[in-house]
């Protein structure tokens, strides 16, 4: 049994080494010297580590600005998406109205359309209303999560009507009731919900592509594609580009990973 | 409750769904609309200058698709990414979730997490790291084959290596999410169940089909349909580490779109794409329930 123990987490040891290898290895060349990375056999780590590339970095390639440009356009989508989406989801579980449970079933059979399906006609829309190539353009998508209604509808169903009743009955108004009673409730859930829509902006590629095309505009990941296009020689530099870019979401995720995968399961198990 | 009370509800429940409604409206389904109406149109860059050399077109992108040859590539291309990718990560995530859910491991957590941590990931920075990584001369993967006698493969440089190359890389990516569904699904298996099959004298093999895989049938379809949802969805994985190539061997569906609508501005024609690729997810999807429910899954 005790061997049985050891060797099953020593396997599972060795799939997670193998597993964050990569990023590990990518931290470590991007403190490598210039070049140092172009060598066989590949070095594991650096001779003599230099935050060089994160000088040159945010020297040259100005990466301030793109790192900028995506905390600024993550942190409005999430603002955003909360503001439209909890209500909504409060709405569809808890306030009787006509036609909810008709068109919330329509929303979940939308949830199976992929968002890329409308990119194109999307575009022309932004460009007649004059969002394409701006901030606003970018954070449009957020704005129509239908995830977000509904993980919020499942975590309201839980809530009890008599808490609800009782609130009107002193003569609550509605919003008084969402604000002072609901939205507290809804705390664990409102995190899970901010970091998933902070990572999916933060991470998002396709759509800052298309929308975004003035470089001053860039988000990090639109601003690496279009570098590691061009520096395919420069390890070193991608690297350090690599780790600026994904590391802020990774250290978020590991300090909040609890409120994250809660929010996956009750996302994934749709009744 | 007072009529008056139920109608004030009824508003406020209005108020607080219609601004989520109205953009999912009009940033979500109009578009999608839109798009099928934009796919029998010629709407291209004199079209984008000056809407007044918009004409109807009726099936005629559809029809000059089917003779694109790079439109039937990234169409095959898509398909083995489904075909062959689907399998491989669905295996590939049950396998590390039956592992961090074994009864023996220590610090489960702790490989939780660290199996978890790529899913979160920025997907244009790790497709950089990975280009890196499947470097015929300098990358880790070729170093540690060489250590089993495989010759240099040029990963990334090969009509052959490249899509199998992207394919490794997407699985690395996407089985955390994934596991994590498993896990969930592996929870409710009552183990008393594995402990008498084990008893009768079982294998690992047989214990897992018989006992396993029929428990989490629900879930195995859940992770297969979502999986090929994504492996119709590749994008960034070949813009950012083949461009497409070598020889057209990475072009998949979106990209071959993004191209079309983005780069060439043949909106109308892109259009058409995205609405066949809308279809064959659907129709793959139909197929997965189908199957699911004949072998009573579901």
């Amino acid at each position: 049994m005790i061997l049985r123990r050891w060797s099953v987490t020593l396997l599972a040891a060795l799939v997670a080494l193998l597993t964050i290898a990569p990023l590990l290895w990518m931290v470590s060349v991007s403190l490598m010297a210039r070049g140092e990375a172009a060598q066989f056999p590949p070095p594991l780590w650096p001779a003599s580590p230099t935050l060089e590339n994160y000088r040159e970095l945010f020297g040259n390639f100005g990466v301030g600005r793109f790192l900028f440009n995506s905390i600024l356009v993550s942190t409005l989508a999430t603002a955003l998406a909360l503001l439209f989406t909890i209500p909504a989801g409060y709405a569809f579980a808890k306030l009787r109205f006509k036609g909810r449970d008709a068109i919330f079933r329509m929303l979940i059979a939308a949830l199976v359309v992929p968002g890329q399906i409308g990119m194109l006609p999307l575009f022309l829309e932004l460009k007649a209303m004059g969002l394409v190539n701006s901030y606003a353009g970018a954070l449009v998508p957020w704005l129509a999560g239908i995830f977000g209604i509904f993980l919020v509808r499942q975590y309201c169903l839980s809530i009890p009507d008599e808490m609800l009743e009782a609130a009107r009955i002193d003569g609550a108004t509605e919003t008084q009731i969402l604000r002072r009673i609901v939205l507290p409730i809804l705390t664990p859930i409102i995190v899970t919900l901010a970091l998933y829509v902070f990572l999916s902006s933060w991470n998002d590629f396709m759509w800052p592509l298309i929308i975004l095309a003035d470089q001053q505009l860039y988000t990090l990941p639109v601003a690496l594609a279009a570098n590691s296009r061009q520096n395919v020689q420069d390890y070193e530099i991608m690297m350090a580009g690599a780790v600026v870019t994904t590391l802020p979401v990774l250290i978020l995720f590991l300090a909040l990973q609890r409120y994250y995968l809660s929010g996956l399961l009750t996302g994934s198990v749709k009744g | 409750m007072t009529a008056a009370g139920r109608a004030g509800e009824a508003r406020a429940g209005w108020a607080m769904s219609s601004p989520a409604l109205a953009a999912i409206l009009l940033f979500f389904v109009l578009p999608a609309l839109a798009s099928l109406a934009l796919s029998f149109t010629d709407f291209d860059i004199y079209a984008l200058a000056d809407i007044g050399n918009l004409r109807f077109v009726g099936f005629e992108n559809y029809e000059r698709l089917t003779q694109n040859p790079l439109f039937w590539k990234a169409m095959t291309n898509t398909l083995i990414f489904v075909a062959v990718g689907t399998p491989f990560i669905v295996a590939m995530s049950l396998f590390a979730a039956m592992l961090v859910n074994s009864r023996w491991l220590k610090w489960r957590p702790i490989w939780r997490v660290a199996l978890f941590a790529p899913y979160v990931t920025t997907l244009v920075a790790t497709a950089v790291v990975w280009r890196y990584l499947l470097h015929t001369r300098y990358g880790l993967l070729n170093y540690l084959l060489s250590f089993f006698g495989v010759p240099p493969v040029d990963w990334l440089g090969s009509p052959t290596a490249s899509l199998p190359a992207i394919l490794i890389f997407v699985g690395w990516k996407t089985f955390g999410y994934n596991m994590i569904i498993f896990l969930a699904a592996l929870q409710t298996v009552p183990r008393e169940l594995d402990e008498t099959a084990r008893i009768d004298g079982a294998g690992w093999f047989a214990r897992l089909r018989h006992v396993t895989l029929p428990a989490i049938a629900p879930t195995l379809l859940l992770v297969s349909v979502l999986t090929v949802a994504g492996m119709f969805q590749l994008f960034a994985e070949p813009y950012v580490m083949t461009q497409g190539g070598p020889a057209q061997s990475t072009v998949t569906i979106l990209y071959f779109m993004y191209e079309e609508g983005f780069k060439w501005w043949n909106l109308g024609s892109g259009a058409a794409v995205a609405f066949l690729l809308f279809l064959c997810i659907l129709a793959v999807t139909l197929v997965q329930l189908t199957l699911a429910k004949r072998s009573g899954a579901i």
